[in-house]
């Protein structure tokens, strides 16, 4: 079986600071894989190269065999590929729906029509995605006047617009309560279950991690260090040593 | 040879007042995030002070020099007034509305400024000790040039100690890198802000104050360097003084050697220059990029509406008088005259070309300081097609908008690799291109003598026929950009400004989208241009300037930029205070003070109070913003 996402030997250098190096893994569909690793670890600036944020230096992505290596996001977007932000990033000034129906709307390639309104657009649709997340009825609030863990299920929603093959999830449950934070997993769970999206997600939460994820990669400095099972990574001596610490045991309670 | 370094030495010698003034914008923009478009002023007031100054203190060995520092001093205070009585008031209003208040002070210093010292050009009293001249390989230059070479890098070195060996320095520097983590470190930034506008508005009138021996006092000096001072910023990179300093030079010497090189295309070169940079170094010479999302924080906008019932009978009603109008003009000339109809007209032009601005300004986040450069262009295309080829209006008419939106495309394709301020200084840069192509090139566009002769067809030529026509396009313009903000196109639009991240993210392919609405808003202000030139008949570079950009621009703002009804009730105040204060004297005064006291009282503009305070209270129920047009209609 091809994987969903391959990637080969991804490096990316700021001035003289290795941030990643020679990272190379895999993700196959249905399957939620966590990148951990402490502060500074590359996490963010690996996602970013991912999303087309940033150019890698050398090394490939290979998206359902097609290198998308310093693709700008649009297109990375455009080849499905969604995406959630740590910091929330929607549309102040739309609604929840038209947060939605926004996706919807570039998904179509309808971005650019000048004359139908919008608001009459995709409509159905949106209101599905916004049910499916558990969000259809606040479809009229503005976004700007939501809660946090509300916004964080609008952007589930607005990701999953384009029918992604892979998401990217940058630290999804940062900023939640704890109850939110299991809601919000469950609800990704569900998804990834039900429509084999392959998930990449990166998180500070070890309980998160270890009772989601199929799969565990640990960054640290740039590099990969140890790559398994949670059981696996939970077992391996030098990630305990030079990250885990005492999380091993709050993950395993 | 010796001409060769005479040149450069005048070159490095204008440079100081330049240098002067740029170095205080720069500060001041660095911590206030305020672009001071009074700077002009304050270097104009420290030239006129400084003359009183010398004449009160004499003009002996010390006393001209003690003189000079006390106009610093002096404009150093104004700056702080205007600080405390104006700005501090109105720092949480929307970003740029700032813009609008110093605007009022430019307008209102003019006047104050002509009223004190009267309309004459004042000569500047002689340095003493260096009157003469000096000789270099047979060339001469003037011992003051020399004085003036020596201020900048004295200035510089100054500054340098202030920023880098004072507390009060190093928390300028931390502010201007990051104003949220300096005030969150428990700094009082009032305090900060007010010395910050001290200190800038001295240098500036230092500036004016120190070029007294070499140019004198007049009434033109204000927007004369304001310009160039932008350039040298935006060249150097902005809250950069070591930019401001190389970029002065650079500028100086620019304008010194290219009066000699290229005596027709000078004023050309310093934007040709400034567009250059910053194409290849968008931040300027020295400037660093803006930490993202470390700026003042506005309150979001609310979802757009349809527009409510209320604003749709407005709109109704507005429409119904704009129709009646000429009937009534037929019916009782004595109340409704032929004044009053070309009015209308003006004002329903400058509705267009403001809500033109408006579809990009508001709903596309960018702000564009040289929007003139599409009405006039607008204005030009149709004129030259008039005086080349003899086309009729119904021709020459629609060259407008394709004319304007051609320029749009091309000035376009630069503007949105950039955002914020450095998006308006290219756009503005851009426009002063083309107004210095139209200006200079005489034998094409008749230069300074304009276009005369564009005069509609004999259909339209009576004054109530052109009227309708203004109508009808006016209105279908504004129909037509408002049924673009309802479709997925606007919606596409804001959402590359609500979060570019996430716009990205849903693969929106952003800078393309702009330049889809800049090229839109282009053709829009040219049609604009096009009911101008011929409701007067011709076009003269003054559509172009800089000062047609603000008019436009401080409709946008003062109406509200974040209200669909904003930019038309802008447009409509602007024109009809213009008019109402244009027969008076010191008019200026007037309209530099009313703007003032509309910045003072209605922080989120003139629509601000339409869409709140009258909405409540006719009960009408209107969304607090993005309602209604001139709300005929709602896309449904």
């Amino acid at each position: 079986m091809t994987a969903l996402l391959e990637v080969d030997r991804l490096s990316k250098a700021f001035g003289g600071v290795r941030a990643v190096q020679d990272v190379s893994f895999a993700v196959n569909p249905g399957e939620l894989l966590a990148l951990i690793g402490p502060n500074g670890a590359g996490k963010t600036t690996c996602f970013n190269m991912l999303m087309g944020q940033i150019r890698p230096d050398h090394g490939a992505i290979l998206l359902k065999g097609r290198d998308i290596a310093g693709l700008p996001p649009h297109r990375i977007w455009r080849l499905g590929v969604g995406r959630t932000f740590q910091i929330t990033a929607t549309f102040s000034s739309m609604t929840v729906r038209e947060n939605v129906q926004m996706a919807l709307i570039s998904h179509r390639n309808a971005g650019r029509r000048l004359w139908r309104p919008a608001a009459g657009t995709e409509t159905a649709q949106a209101d599905a995605l916004l049910d499916r997340v558990g969000m259809a009825e606040q479809g009229d609030r503005a976004c700007s006047v939501l809660a946090y863990g509300d916004l964080k299920r609008v952007e589930l929603a607005i990701a999953l617009a384009n029918d992604p093959d892979l998401l990217l999830m940058d630290e999804p449950t940062a900023g939640m309560a704890p109850r939110e934070r299991i809601e919000l997993m469950r609800l990704a769970d569900e998804i990834v279950a039900e429509r084999k999206i392959g998930v990449l997600f990166t998180e500070h939460d070890m309980d998160v991690v270890f009772a989601h994820a199929h799969r565990i990669m640990v960054l640290n400095r740039g590099e990969l260090i140890a790559e398994g099972t949670p059981e696996a990574v939970r077992a391996n001596e030098q990630v305990r040593e030079i990250y885990l610490g005492s999380s091993v045991e709050a993950g395993q309670a | 040879m010796g001409e060769f370094i005479v040149t450069l030495l005048t070159g490095l010698s204008s440079a100081a007042a330049l240098f002067l003034v740029a170095s205080g914008l720069s500060i001041i923009f660095g911590v206030t995030r305020i672009v001071n478009f009074a700077h002009g002023s304050f270097y104009m007031l420290g030239a006129y002070i400084g003359v009183t100054a010398v004449t009160a203190v004499g003009g002996g060995a010390v006393g001209f020099w003690v003189a000079i520092l006390l106009a610093a001093v002096a404009v150093g205070l104004i700056g702080v007034a205007m600080e405390i009585l104006l700005l501090r008031r109105i720092y949480r209003a929307p970003e740029l509305f700032q813009l609008i208040a110093t605007f009022g002070v430019i307008l209102v210093i003019q006047d104050v400024t002509l009223w004190i010292w009267g309309s004459e050009d004042l000569v500047g009293p002689r340095a003493p000790g260096f009157t003469g001249a000096v000789t270099i390989l047979g060339q001469r230059l003037p011992e003051y040039d020399l004085v003036l070479i020596a201020v900048s890098p004295l200035v510089l070195a100054g500054l340098w100690l202030l920023f880098n060996r004072t507390r009060w320095g190093t928390l300028v520097r931390a502010a201007t890198l990051d104003r949220q983590m300096v005030s969150a470190l428990g700094v009082n930034q009032r305090w900060l802000f007010t010395g910050v506008l001290f200190l800038g508005s001295a240098l500036a009138g230092l500036g004016g104050a120190i070029q007294l021996p070499k140019g004198g006092a007049d009434l033109l000096m204000d927007f004369n360097i304001i310009a160039a001072a932008f350039v040298v910023v935006v060249v150097g990179g902005m809250g950069s003084i070591g930019g401001a300093f190389l970029a002065a030079i650079l500028i100086g010497l620019l304008q010194t050697f290219g009066i000699q090189i290229f005596p027709n295309s000078t004023l050309i070169l310093m934007f040709l220059v400034m567009a250059v940079v910053l194409i290849f170094r968008p931040w300027g010479l020295l400037g660093k990029p803006e930490i993202p999302g470390h700026g003042v924080v506005e309150a979001p906008e609310a979802p757009l509406r349809p527009a409510g019932r209320g604003l749709r009978l407005a709109g109704a009603l507005v429409l119904a008088v704009l129709l009646l109008l000429p009937v009534a003009h037929l019916a009782v000339p004595a109340a409704v005259d032929d004044f009053l109809l070309v009015l209308v007209i003006d004002i329903m032009i400058f509705v267009l070309f403001a809500a033109a601005l408006h579809f990009i300004m508001g709903p596309g986040g960018m702000v564009s300081f040289g929007h003139a450069a599409f009405f006039g262009g607008g204005a030009y295309a149709a004129a030259l097609l008039v005086k080349f080829a003899e086309a009729p209006m119904e021709i020459a008419f629609w060259a407008a908008p394709a004319g304007a939106a051609l320029l749009a495309i091309l000035f376009g394709w630069f503007c949105v690799r950039l955002t914020g301020v450095y998006f308006a200084m290219l756009t503005l840069a851009f426009a002063q291109i083309a107004w210095s192509i139209v200006f200079q090139w005489g034998e094409v566009t008749g230069g300074d003598d304009g276009i005369l002769g564009t005069w509609p067809s004999d259909w339209a030529s009576s004054r109530i026929a052109y009227y309708y026509m203004t109508v009808g396009f006016v209105v279908a313009g504004l129909l037509a950009l408002r049924r673009m903000l309802f479709a997925p196109f606007g919606y596409t639009l804001r959402a590359g400004r609500d979060s570019p991240l996430r716009a990205a993210a849903i693969g929106i392919d952003i800078k393309r989208h702009q330049w889809i609405a800049f090229t839109i808003s282009g053709a829009f202000a040219g049609l604009a241009g096009a009911l101008f030139v011929y409701s007067k008949g011709s076009v003269f570079p003054t559509e172009m300037e800089i000062a047609r950009s603000f008019d436009a621009l401080l409709m946008v703002l003062l109406g509200g930029v974040h209200s669909l009804t904003g930019p038309i009730v802008g447009a409509t105040a602007l024109t009809w205070l213009n008019d109402l204060f244009s027969e008076l004297s010191y008019w200026r005064f007037l309209l530099g003070a009313t703007i003032i006291a509309l910045v003072l009282l209605l922080p989120d503009g003139l629509a601000g109070l339409g869409d709140t305070w009258l909405a409540r209270r006719l009960g009408l129920a209107a969304p607090a913003s993005g309602s209604g047009a001139n709300g005929q209609e709602t896309p449904a």
